[in-house]
This record gives C-alpha cells, structure tokens and sequence, in this order.
C-alpha cells in the first residue's frame, strides 16, 4: 500500500473516562478528497487534531507521507494546511493582512502560491480592505481556506467547514476542494451533513467514536440490500407515524417531500400502495427507488444501535 | 524572522485597532497620576478644634493664637468646660481639643510645669496622629522662644531631619508606586489576556501547526508591550518632575534599565500565568486577584511592610515589585548608583529568568 498517503492504524483516544475514539484505522491516498462523515460528537474534531499533531493519541500512530504524526510533528506542520471548525483567522486584522500574515508565518509570500488560492480568492479580493470580523460566514469561509493553502500544503484538513454556512456557499466551497483536488493535493474534510458525502471521493462514517463503515459512496449506495420505496402523501407526520406501525415495515423516515420506507421483504410498488392505503386511510403514491447514502448511513446507526 | 516580525506587526495592530482598550492603556496611568497627586494627600488643612482654656491668662491667648494662625487649624468654639468636649466629637464639629490647665502662666513663671492636654478624634488614626503632630511641632517651637528669653536651661534638644524629603512630600512616595502598578498591571496582565485570547479563539491552534516556534510566538507577543510599557513608564516621571516637582537624583540610564528589566519580569509573570489558563477571564482574574492585590498591598507602596507580620514580610520576598519599588525609589530620590542596588537587581534578574524558563517549559506546544 505504497500509494497511502495517510495511514491510521488502531488510534484510540481517552479524555479521562471518556472513550472519544476507538481503534480507528484507515488510509487515504494522495490526492483523495477523503470525508469524515458523523454526527456531532462523533470523534471526528478528535481524530483531526491528532492528525496534525495537536493532540497526542492514546494508543496507536499514523503516518502522514511517511512521516509519525508524534515523533516527526515538527517535519509535518510544514506539510499540513488545518482549517478549523472554528473561525480562527484575527477579526481585527484585512482580509489581506490576514493572508499575509499567513503567508509570512509559513515563511512564503502570497504572490509565490496565488495560483493554489487564486479561485477562491477572487472572489473576496474586492473586500481585501475590510477586516475580517466583518465579512459574512461564507467568506469567512473561503478566507480560512485561502488562508490555509497559502503555503502549498501537501494535505490539508478541514475540520466542519460547511457548518454554519448557507446552501450557495456550501456549494462553492464543495466545487473549490473539488479543483483543488486536481492541484494532486490530498484532503480530509470532516462534516455533518450526510448529503455531502457522495461529493467525496472515500468517506468513513463515524459514531461515538468507531468508524462504521469505510468506502467510496457509490460502494457504499450499491451495498444497500434492503428493498426501499419513496412514499408520499397528503398528511406528511400522520403518514410517517402509520408507516412506522406497519407491520411489514423495517424503517422509515423522513426525506425531503417523501418518506423512504425500507421493508422485510421485496415488494411490488404497486401493490405496496395498496397495502399502504388501505392501513393509512391516505392518498398515498408509493415508487420503488435506489437508495441514497442518506438512507445507508442511517440503516448503518440503526444497526450499530441495536 | 521575517516570521517573527510579521507576527510582532500582528500584535501591533491588535493593539492599535482597539482605541479604547488603547485609551485606557494610555490614559490610565495619567489619570492615576493626577488623582494620586491632587486627590490624595496626607496634608491636613483647615481641622477644626476646640480650646478649653481654664486659666484664660496672656499665655494661654498667645499660644492659642499661634496655633489658630497657621493655616492647619480653625477655631470651632472656645468652650467652658472639658465635659462638653466629649458631645462636639460626637457630633463631628471637631478632630481636636485643647485644654489648658488652671494658672497656667503663674505655674509656668514659678518654674511649675503646666501641661497642656491634647484630645484627637482617633476614628481616623492618621488624621489623629498627624494634628497632634502639628499641635506638638508648635508648642515645641514656643516652648523654645520662651527659653531663648529667658535663657534658661533647654535639657535635651531634640534636632530631628527628614533626609531626601524635608517636606515628607507625597508624590516621593506615590510616584514610583503608581510605576509600579502600572508596569505590573499592563505588562502582567495584558500580555496574560492577549495570549489567552489567541487560545480562546481557536488561533492558537492554527499558530501551533504553523513552523512558527513557540519562542518567536511568547517574545513577539511582548515586544509591543514592551514598549507600551516604556512609554507609560516616561509619561508617569514626566509628570511627575514637572508637575509635582520630583526630583530623579540618580543616574537616567540605569533608571531606564532598571525600569525595563522590571518590565520583562512582568511581562515574563504574565506569560507564564498564561500558560496556565484557558480563557481571557481566568487570565484577567488570576492577573488582578493574584497580581495587583499584592503588589499594593505587599510591596510597600501603600502600607509599611516593616510594621507587618513576620510571615507577611517573607512573603512580600517573592513579590517583584517590592524589590523594583526599593529600586526606583533609591534611584530617584536617594540618587545611588548601581553598587548600592546590586542586590535588589539581581534578585530581579534572577525572577526574570526563573519565570521565563517556567513559561517556556509550560508552553503548550499542542492542546492538552
């Protein structure tokens, strides 16, 4: 596995009593856009303050190209871009004076890796002037990351940059790692939002501190062996609570303007619908569809679960 | 470096973008200043006293006015009998009251002894302890007129003199105390603050994975407020000489060396609480509670320490602005050289580098 540009072997980590991280192991490759996908205090803030020698794992190691993240921290902060979950850049300072304080700590100048920013940083060069505190969260945003590429790292860590932020600026922010992901850099970004994992080249899901599953997302959707069907109709909640009483009903939840419906055994949708109608008393049209990664993070937490 | 120098611009722009945090830092020690040397002062003018004068003879009237003449005392009633003493210093009406003896003149021609009997009001002590002073100073003075004339014998004299400050002025005392506080507080407390504000806002942690060295971090944090520091430093003598009159008797260099190594041993203290907090709050608490109250208290600025507990005395031992308070005070008002203060300067020395060692050991160089 010489292509691994990331290696995680068996990490665990401890706060007192509490177990924030249980044996993870994994590998990214270079130049993968690598998602850490889990709900909030999954592990996944712990994990990437490991990963760029902020935090001292309690037992196991990783190597980032080769280099421990505990014995060669020093080697390896000159190889890591980090973006905080928290914005972090100096509120008092330009959106300029931030990027080239930036740059001058990496001991680089702005104009040397423009081209690695440029994208991103167009858009809030006409605000350059304007101190950071100021500027809305999306750009907040795109600052950070300029900001964290400035010195052409060779990895780079995201941690929830779409927290917090509106729909328009996820989707930007989406598309500039998708570009810089061309620049052969490697990415590991970590967020909530489960939609945003078939944007990923590689996700690992994660709960209470284990990585459920790991694949690529169109893996992870083929994997998905339950029969499923989008069911919707006119009284959303009363629907959603008749469904979950049927007695033929593995899952269901909500998404969206329907309702996915898993169930024991492969049905025919139509006379599903039947059967639906009749137990509901509800107008209801019921399609057999694929599942979505939404649908097999959520049928992985049950399970986990029981 | 250049590095480091970026990071030393940062701070600076902290610094100056926050007018008002700017404001205070530079209007504090003025306003500090002018209130220690105008507001506060031990001089008492204008007491208002009693006299009962049971012998109502010419040198009762003489000695009654000369201590009326002087601008220390006004007469609030001359009363007929020493019990109605007790119901003015209830009421407030006076601080002092005087009595004199029956006969006192012929006592005092026979050869007698008369006495005079001094009664202060000692709810305030130091108002107490200072008219009484004055009362003493006077009858002193006329005591000595009468035996010039009538050239008796004058027993012990007691000759006593003020050295360095003949006139027990104030600002000799609050001057270099106020330098004190000042330096402490902004180069302690401040440097606390600014470092655990970088903690608090999660920039820490980007500071931490950047090659900047931890050392370039702590010392680039405190160049700026080195020089703020310097510059409350100045305006606080400046002040002082021109407005209030102080002399600077010793050497201006070593003032300036001295004042600049009590500076980094604060700045050093601040790191170093620091390095132990995890909030700008913590960092302002630990900072006034643990700074500021000792170093009032403790360093001899505000009390006497020689007249505390033993175990108070040892204790203000590890308290840097006592060893810096004798310092700036021999300096200025003394006016002695390096030779005379060697110890003090190295005990500061030596705090500095204890302190600067401990912070750079405690410096987190990851998030636990």
């Amino acid at each position: 596995m010489s292509s691994d540009f990331l290696n995680i072997n068996n990490i665990s980590k401890s706060f007192g009593s509490v177990e924030a991280l249980k044996e993870i192991t994994f590998s990214v490759e270079k130049g993968e856009l690598f998602g850490l996908i889990g709900p909030d205090g999954s592990g996944k803030t712990t994990l990437i303050r490991i990963l760029i020698t902020m935090l001292f794992p309690s037992t196991g190691n990783a190597q980032i190209n080769g280099l421990d993240i505990v014995k060669d921290f020093k080697k390896l902060r000159n190889l890591i871009g980090y973006m905080p979950g928290k914005f972090s850049l100096y509120e008092d300072l330009t959106v300029e004076e931030n990027l080239k304080f930036f740059a001058t700590i990496f001991n680089t100048k702005i104009k040397d890796n423009y081209y690695l920013i440029k994208d991103i940083y167009q858009q809030i060069e006409p605000f350059r002037n304007r101190k950071a505190g100021n500027l809305s969260g999306g750009m907040k945003q795109k600052l950070a990351l300029s900001c964290a590429l400035i010195h052409k790292p060779d990895i780079l860590f995201l941690d929830e940059p779409t927290t917090g932020i509106d729909a328009v600026s996820r989707v930007e922010l989406w598309e500039m790692l998708k570009r810089l992901k061309q620049q052969n850099l490697t990415i590991v970004v970590s967020t909530p939002y489960m939609d945003e994992a078939q944007l990923c080249d590689k996700v690992a899901f994660m709960q209470k501190g284990e990585v459920l599953e790991i694949n690529t997302p169109q893996r992870i959707v083929e994997d998905f062996d339950l029969p499923i069907y989008s069911v919707s109709g006119k009284d959303y909640y009363k629907l959603l609570l008749a469904l979950r009483k049927m007695d033929i009903t593995n899952t269901a939840f909500p998404f969206g303007e329907s309702i996915h419906l898993t169930i024991k055994e492969e049905m025919n949708p139509e006379d599903l619908n039947g059967k639906i109608r009749k137990f509901t008393d509800q107008n209801t049209v019921t399609k057999r569809i694929k599942a979505n990664i939404e649908d097999c993070f959520m049928a992985k937490m049950l399970k986990k679960d029981e | 470096m250049k590095a480091f120098w970026a990071f030393v611009k940062k701070e600076y722009y902290h610094i100056i973008r926050d007018p008002k945090s700017l404001l205070i830092l530079i209007g504090m020690p003025i306003a500090q200043i002018i209130l220690f040397g105008f507001a506060i002062t031990n001089e008492i003018v204008d007491a208002k006293i009693s006299i009962v004068d049971n012998s109502k003879d010419k040198i009762t009237q003489k000695i009654s006015n000369k201590i009326l003449s002087t601008k220390y005392f006004l007469l609030s009633e001359y009363l007929q009998d020493s019990k109605q003493i007790e119901g003015s210093f209830r009421k407030g009406k006076i601080k002092l009251a005087l009595i004199f003896e029956q006969d006192f003149a012929k006592k005092l021609r026979n050869k007698e002894n008369p006495s005079i009997q001094i009664i202060s009001d000692a709810t305030d002590p130091n108002t107490a302890a200072t008219l009484t002073n004055y009362i003493s100073k006077i009858l002193i003075d006329y005591q000595n007129e009468i035996q010039l004339t009538t050239k008796t014998s004058k027993g012990i004299e007691i000759i006593s003199r003020m050295e360095y400050n003949p006139q027990l002025k104030g600002v000799y005392l609050f001057v270099p105390g106020t330098i004190v506080i000042i330096l402490m507080l902004i180069s302690a407390m401040m440097t606390s603050i600014s470092i655990a504000r970088e903690k608090e806002k999660g920039n820490m942690e980007v500071l931490l994975v950047s090659p900047l060295k931890p050392y370039m971090i702590i010392v680039g944090k405190v160049i700026p407020y080195i020089f703020l520091s310097l510059v409350n430093a100045l305006s606080i003598l400046i002040l002082g000489v021109f407005v209030f009159d102080l002399p600077i008797r010793g050497d201006y260099f070593l003032l300036l060396f001295e004042i600049t190594l009590f500076i980094v041993t604060s700045l050093s203290l601040g790191i170093f609480i620091s390095t132990k907090v995890k909030s700008q709050q913590e960092a302002l608490l630990i900072s006034l509670m643990g700074l500021m109250l000792p170093t009032i208290i403790l360093s001899g600025f505000v009390f006497p320490l020689e007249s505390m507990p033993k175990i108070l005395q040892y204790i203000s031992h590890i308290i840097p602005a006592k060893w810096f308070l004798i310092i700036i005070r021999d300096i200025m008002i003394k006016g002695v050289d390096i030779t005379y203060i060697l110890n003090e300067t190295l005990i500061l020395i030596g705090m500095m580098i204890a302190l600067m060692v401990l912070s750079i050991k405690n410096f987190k160089i990851r998030l636990e």
